[in-house]
This record gives C-alpha cells, structure tokens and sequence, in this order.
C-alpha cells in the first residue's frame, strides 16, 4: 500500500513478475496503474506490504532498485531549453552511460542528424517520448516501466516500442506496461493484469480483442 | 563519476539553461536595476541621502531579484518532472545541491555586478575599500545561493511556491541583508561599521546553509 497525500492506494494489490516477462497493466482511470509504476521505480515509499523489485526491498533499498530501472512516465523528464542532443549526454553522463551506448540507444529510437540539434522545446509529443525513451534504454534497464508508450506515438515509433518490449523480455528483463491500448499491446505481451479498487486480477485477453479496459 | 565531476555536470547543465533563456541577464538583472531607479523615486531625496541609503537599498533589490533567481532555479527541474530524473539517475543529493547551488551563485553575482553598476551610476555611490565590498559580496551572494537552493528544494513540486517562496526565503535572508549591508556600508564610506566583522558572518550563514543543504538535500529530494 502507498499513500499518496492522505489517500490510500493499491492497498491489496499483489503482483508477482517474473524476468523475461512482459505484463501489461490495465485498468480504469485513477486505479492505480501509473501509482503501481512509480513504486516500483522507486519513486514512491511503500507503506505497508512487501514490494520487492529486482531482489532488492523498495522500503530500505529504493536508491538502488532506481538506477536499474527504465521508467517513461506521462512525463519526459526532458529539460525544454536543451538540444535533444544535449539532454541525452546529460543524462547519459548523470547514469554513467559512455557515449557509445548513448548513440545506440538514440538510434534505436531513430534520433538521428538535426533532431540532436533541436531543443526539446520544439519537439512534437512523439519525438519528445522517443528522446525520453533514449535516455531510458541507454541505461539498458533490467525492468522497464512503461506508463502509455504508445501515447502521442506514429506508427514508426509504436512499432520502435513494441521492439523495445519484445526485445527487453527476449533478453531476460521484465517489462510492466500500462496502456489503454489493448489490441496494441496484446501481440507484445505475455499477460494482462487489471489493477481496480486498490486489486491487481490477472485475467485473460479477450477473445475478441476488443480493446477495452478491463 | 566523482563528486565534483557531478556538481559540474549540475551546475554546467543549470547554466547552460540560462545562457540560452537569458532569464538571469534579460529579466532579474533589470527587474534589479529597476527596483534601485523605484526606489530613488519613491524616497525623492537628494544625492547625499541617496548615498546614505545606498548599500541597504542595494541589498534589498538583490534580495528581492534572489526570489526570482531561485523560483527559476526550481521550475527547471519542476517543469517535465525532471527532478525525477534525477532521482532516477543515481547522482548524489549533495551534487545536485552544490551543482544547482553553484549555477545559482553565478546568475547572482551577475545580476548583482550589474546593480553595483546601477547604483554607482543612479545614486553616484562611490567604492572606498573595493576588496571588502568585493569580499562581502561573494559572501552575501554564497549564503543567497545556499539557502535559496535549500529553500527551492524545500518548496519542490509544491503548486504554490511561487507565492510561499518570498514567505519563507525573505526571512531567512535577513541576517545577509543586514550582514550586507553594514558591510557594504564600511566599504562605500557610509557608515563608521566593521565591515570585515559582519564580512565573516556572512560566510559564517554561508557555511551553514551549504552544510544543512548537503545534508538535507536527499531527504528533501525525495518528499517532493
């Protein structure tokens, strides 16, 4: 359970994933899904309960569990007055990223030739998440964290997520996803959980593929 | 990376913001100098008074352009949740604390070189001892710099603090407005006061602002 301000959330949760999985996280709005991913990236204290991410106890141990996960939030956590280039060395050099891990990761986002040049400032919603999803792989995270990847996303760069999720679970990392997007993120994923009034349900993809929330 | 390698690296990125928005040179530092012009008008006195006046009406628009400078300092981070980020990054809180508190003191001793300008100019202040006035200065503005990046830690993510920033900070401020002050006072001639004395009070709020921001900055860093 967390508490976030006086309120309560995800107070019977339990969720259990496993490396080399990938599980996508659905749910209504406000459920706790984004909640669930901040936690396990270490940006929010558990109250009570046990969470443990990577081996390592997030109440005594969150510094750790931080630097080896890979989280895109609703986000960038970009600076607006920086060159897309720029942004990347900085938080390359801040994670102790070398500058050749750094170029394969923006390549593999497609950030090449003038988009380093351009201030995050000016970039659409989709580049802005392709640079914020750079900065993350460079760091080649054990659990990546994705809240709506997808979001604000042509279908170039929904194709470079669902690579990066396959990949990311096919080298024995975990991936939580939270999306909306059901019959986007079905093909990627290996399960589905719906997180709703503070419970977190494994249930099955729908037959139909019909793309609800739960 | 080692500690200082990190402070740089917060303290390159901070300015580097600023050279390129220009907040510090386009809009504190004539904010300051028109803060100084208002305060000739307001008090409508004649030359000599002026110069009586000089160093506390000089630290009083330092001060109050410091707000704008630390509100800066703090949206920065705030803006796409970059402060996350660098919860994320595994850098050290102290770094982050002496990397921002570093880029701070820098845009501040430029907003303040460019108001010893203006009041040298406006109220034909004059300078008797340069090395004290430049001495108390760098004092002054090192315990602006510490408790302001203190402060903006402190405030983070909260929606109100452009409003409960001058709440706080000014108060915390005064033993440097009047340490200052009288300093600045013994330097231009105005006032009979040991100026070194109150110099090294300076250094003294300096001193332990930069220790409670290096020690507190973690904790800080994460509630917000």
């Amino acid at each position: 359970m967390v508490l976030l301000g006086r309120f309560p959330a995800l107070a019977g949760a339990s969720l259990v994933v496993e490396p080399g999985e990938s599980v996508l996280l659905q749910g209504p709005n406000g459920a706790g899904k984004s909640t669930l991913l901040r936690l396990c990236a270490g940006l929010l204290r558990p109250e009570r309960g046990e969470a443990t991410v990577l081996g390592r106890d997030l109440r005594t141990d969150r510094r750790s569990v931080r630097s080896s996960v890979g989280y895109v939030g609703h986000q960038s956590m970009l600076y607006d007055d920086l060159t897309v280039g720029e942004n990347l060395r900085f938080w390359g050099k801040a994670a102790g990223v070398d500058d050749s891990q750094q170029r394969a990761a923006a390549d593999r986002m497609q950030i090449h030739g003038r988009l380093f040049d351009v201030q995050v400032a000016r970039l659409s919603a989709g580049q802005r998440r392709r640079t914020a999803l750079a900065v993350a792989a460079a760091r080649r995270p054990e659990l990546w964290l994705l809240d709506e990847p997808h979001a604000g996303l042509d279908q170039d760069g929904r194709d470079i997520v669902d690579a990066l999720i396959t990949d990311a679970a096919d080298a024995g990392g975990a991936v939580l996803v939270a999306s909306h997007e059901l019959d986007r993120v079905e093909p990627v994923v290996d399960r589905r959980v719906i997180i709703e009034g503070g419970q977190a349900t494994e249930k099955p993809f729908p037959a139909t593929g019909a793309g609800s929330d739960a | 990376m080692n500690h200082f390698e990190e402070i740089a690296l917060i303290a390159g990125k901070d300015l580097r913001i600023e050279g390129r928005s220009r907040v510090a040179l386009n809009q504190i530092a004539p904010f300051a100098i028109l803060v100084i012009v208002l305060f000739g008008f307001a008090l409508d006195a004649d030359r000599t008074t002026l110069q009586t006046f000089t160093p506390g009406l000089y630290w009083m628009a330092v001060l109050l352009s410091s707000v704008l400078a630390v509100h800066r300092s703090v949206a920065v981070e705030a803006g796409e949740g970059a402060r996350e980020g660098l919860l994320l990054s595994g850098l050290r809180p102290a770094s982050v604390f002496l990397g921002k508190a570093v880029a701070l003191v820098a845009q501040l001793l430029i907003v303040a070189i460019v108001l010893l300008g203006g009041v040298l100019i406006f109220y034909s202040a004059s300078i008797e001892d340069p090395v004290l006035l430049v001495t108390s200065l760098l004092g002054a503005v090192l315990g602006v710099g510490a408790a302001g990046t203190l402060y903006g830690a402190l405030l983070g993510s909260q929606r109100a603090r452009e409003t409960i920033l001058p709440i706080l900070l000014l108060p915390v401020l005064a033993p440097v407005l009047i340490a200052a002050t009288r300093a600045f006072g013994d330097a231009m001639g105005t006032t009979g006061t040991d100026g070194w004395a109150w110099t090294q009070l300076l250094y003294a709020f300096a001193a332990i602002y930069t220790a409670f921001g290096v020690l507190s900055h973690g904790v800080l860093m994460e509630e917000n």
